[in-house]
C-alpha cells in the first residue's frame, strides 16, 4: 500500500480544511463552555516520522493530559486532544469551580476527571460532526479515553495501526490557545487527527479530489 | 576485541527512538522515552559491560503491509537485529541476558479492537522470541497503564524505570 506516497498538495489542502472546520467547531464549543475566548491556529498537515511526531507536543517524556478516541465508519483513524497540564488544570478548575484541582496530584478528584472526559467528549464530538457534515461521510467516534501521562506513551497508541503500513504518519494538527492568558502566544492545546492509511482514499473521494 | 584502555571520557546517554535500536558500552548508558504499549528490550553481556536496546511497537513482522520493513519495529525481527548488532560489538550470544519494560495499555476501552490489546501482545511476543534465542529474562516491568521511560547502565546492569506517578524504580 503506497496510498501515503500518492498525496498531492491539493490533497494536503483538503486535509487542512478538515482540520480547520473541525477545530473551529471544537474551539467554539470550548469557548461557550468556559465563557472564554478560544482561538485557533491555521492547521498544519504534515507527514512526519514517528520520532518527529513525538516532538509535536514537546517531546516523548512531556507529561500531558490526553483524550483519545478511535473513529470508525466510512473513514477510520485516531483522534487526540492534548493539553499541557497547566492548561487542563485551568479549564477544569473553571468548569467545576475547584481552584485546588490539578492533574499533577497523584489522587485525582473524580469530579475533575469526569469533567475532563466530558470536555473531551464535547470537543471531539463537535470536531467530528463538523467533519462528517463537510464530507458527507458517516463516522462514529468511540467513547473517549483519558490519560495523564508521557506524550510519547499516549500518542503511540494512535501509531500502532499506521505502523503496520508505514514508518511515517500524516497528521492533521490544529492548535488552540486561550486568548489573553499570556502574551507569548504559547500554544495551549492540540487536536491531532491521524487517519488510518487506508482511509485517505475515502476521504478524498468524499470531497471529490480522488 | 576488548578495549583494554580505561576510557576517561564522561559517560553519555544514548537515546533510542520509537522503532529504533542501538548498542552501548560502559560507561555510556542507553535510554528510551515514553514507552506506552511499546516494549523496550535490553539485551546485555555483564562480562563485557555491553548492552543493546530495541524499542519495539508491534509483535510480529507478518503484520507489516509494506515491501521493506524496519526490523526494529517488530518483536521477532527487532530482537534478531539487536543480537546481530551485539555480535558485531564483540558479544557472544550465549552470554546475553534480557530485561524488559513496557507493554502498557494506556487507555481502557470496551472496544474489542485488537490494537487495544497490543501492549500485552507485544510482551508475549518478546518473551517468545527470547525463549527462541535461549536468552534468559532476568527482570521485567510490564503491563499496567502507565507510560515508562527506561535507562540501562551496562556497568551495573540495572534498568531504571521512571513513571509519572511512581517515580523511579530499578530492576
Amino acid at each position: 500500500m503506497s496510498e501515503i506516497q500518492k498525496i498531492t498538495s491539493l490533497h494536503l489542502d483538503v486535509l487542512k480544511e478538515i482540520g480547520n472546520i473541525g477545530a473551529a467547531h471544537a474551539a467554539t464549543a470550548l469557548s461557550s463552555l468556559l465563557s472564554r475566548k478560544i482561538d485557533m491556529r491555521v492547521p498544519k498537515v504534515e507527514m512526519v516520522s514517528f520520532n518527529d511526531m513525538m516532538e509535536l507536543a514537546g517531546g516523548a517524556e512531556t507529561v500531558v493530559v490526553g483524550i483519545y478516541l478511535r473513529i470508525e465508519g466510512d473513514s477510520e483513524g485516531s483522534m487526540f486532544f492534548i493539553l499541557p497540564i497547566e492548561q487542563a488544570d485551568r479549564f477544569i478548575r473553571r468548569l467545576i469551580g475547584d481552584d485546588l484541582f490539578s492533574f499533577s496530584n497523584t489522587k485525582l478528584s473524580e469530579l475533575g476527571v469526569s469533567a475532563m472526559q466530558e470536555l473531551g467528549n464535547i470537543l471531539s464530538g463537535s470536531y467530528l460532526s463538523a467533519l462528517s457534515d463537510f464530507t458527507g461521510m458517516k463516522i462514529f467516534p468511540t467513547v473517549p479515553g483519558l490519560s495523564v501521562d508521557m506524550f510519547g506513551a499516549i500518542i503511540s497508541t494512535g501509531l500502532i495501526e499506521i505502523s503496520e503500513v508505514s514508518d511515517q504518519v500524516i497528521v492533521i494538527n490544529t492548535s488552540i490557545f486561550e486568548e489573553g492568558f499570556d502574551n507569548r502566544n504559547e500554544v495551549h492545546g492540540h487536536f491531532f487527527l491521524l487517519p488510518d492509511p487506508d482511509s485517505f482514499t475515502n476521504i478524498f473521494k468524499a470531497l471529490g479530489v480522488g | 576485541m576488548l578495549d583494554k584502555m580505561i576510557t576517561s571520557h564522561t559517560s553519555q546517554v544514548i537515546k533510542v527512538g520509537i522503532a529504533q535500536l542501538d548498542v552501548v558500552k560502559m560507561p555510556d548508558t542507553i535510554r528510551t522515552s515514553g514507552l506506552g504499549s511499546c516494549v523496550g528490550v535490553v539485551l546485555y553481556d555483564e562480562t563485557k559491560n555491553i548492552a543493546g536496546l530495541v524499542h519495539i511497537m508491534l509483535p510480529d513482522s507478518s503484520l507489516a503491509r509494506t515491501e521493506t520493513i524496519n526490523a526494529a519495529k517488530f518483536a521477532n525481527t527487532g530482537i534478531k537485529a539487536l543480537i546481530d548488532m551485539l555480535k558485531l560489538a564483540g558479544v557472544q550470544p550465549f552470554r546475553l541476558k534480557a530485561k524488559i519494560a513496557g507493554g502498557a495499555q494506556m487507555f481502557k476501552f470496551s472496544s474489542d479492537n485488537d490494537s487495544m490489546r497490543i501492549g500485552p501482545r507485544n510482551v508475549e511476543a518478546v518473551k517468545r522470541e527470547l525463549v527462541k534465542n535461549s536468552i534468559p529474562l532476568i527482570a521485567e516491568d510490564t503491563g499496567g497503564n502507565s507510560g515508562r521511560t527506561i535507562e540501562f547502565n551496562p556497568g551495573t546492569c540495572l534498568l531504571s524505570i521512571r513513571t509519572v506517578n511512581q517515580g523511579v524504580n530499578e530492576i
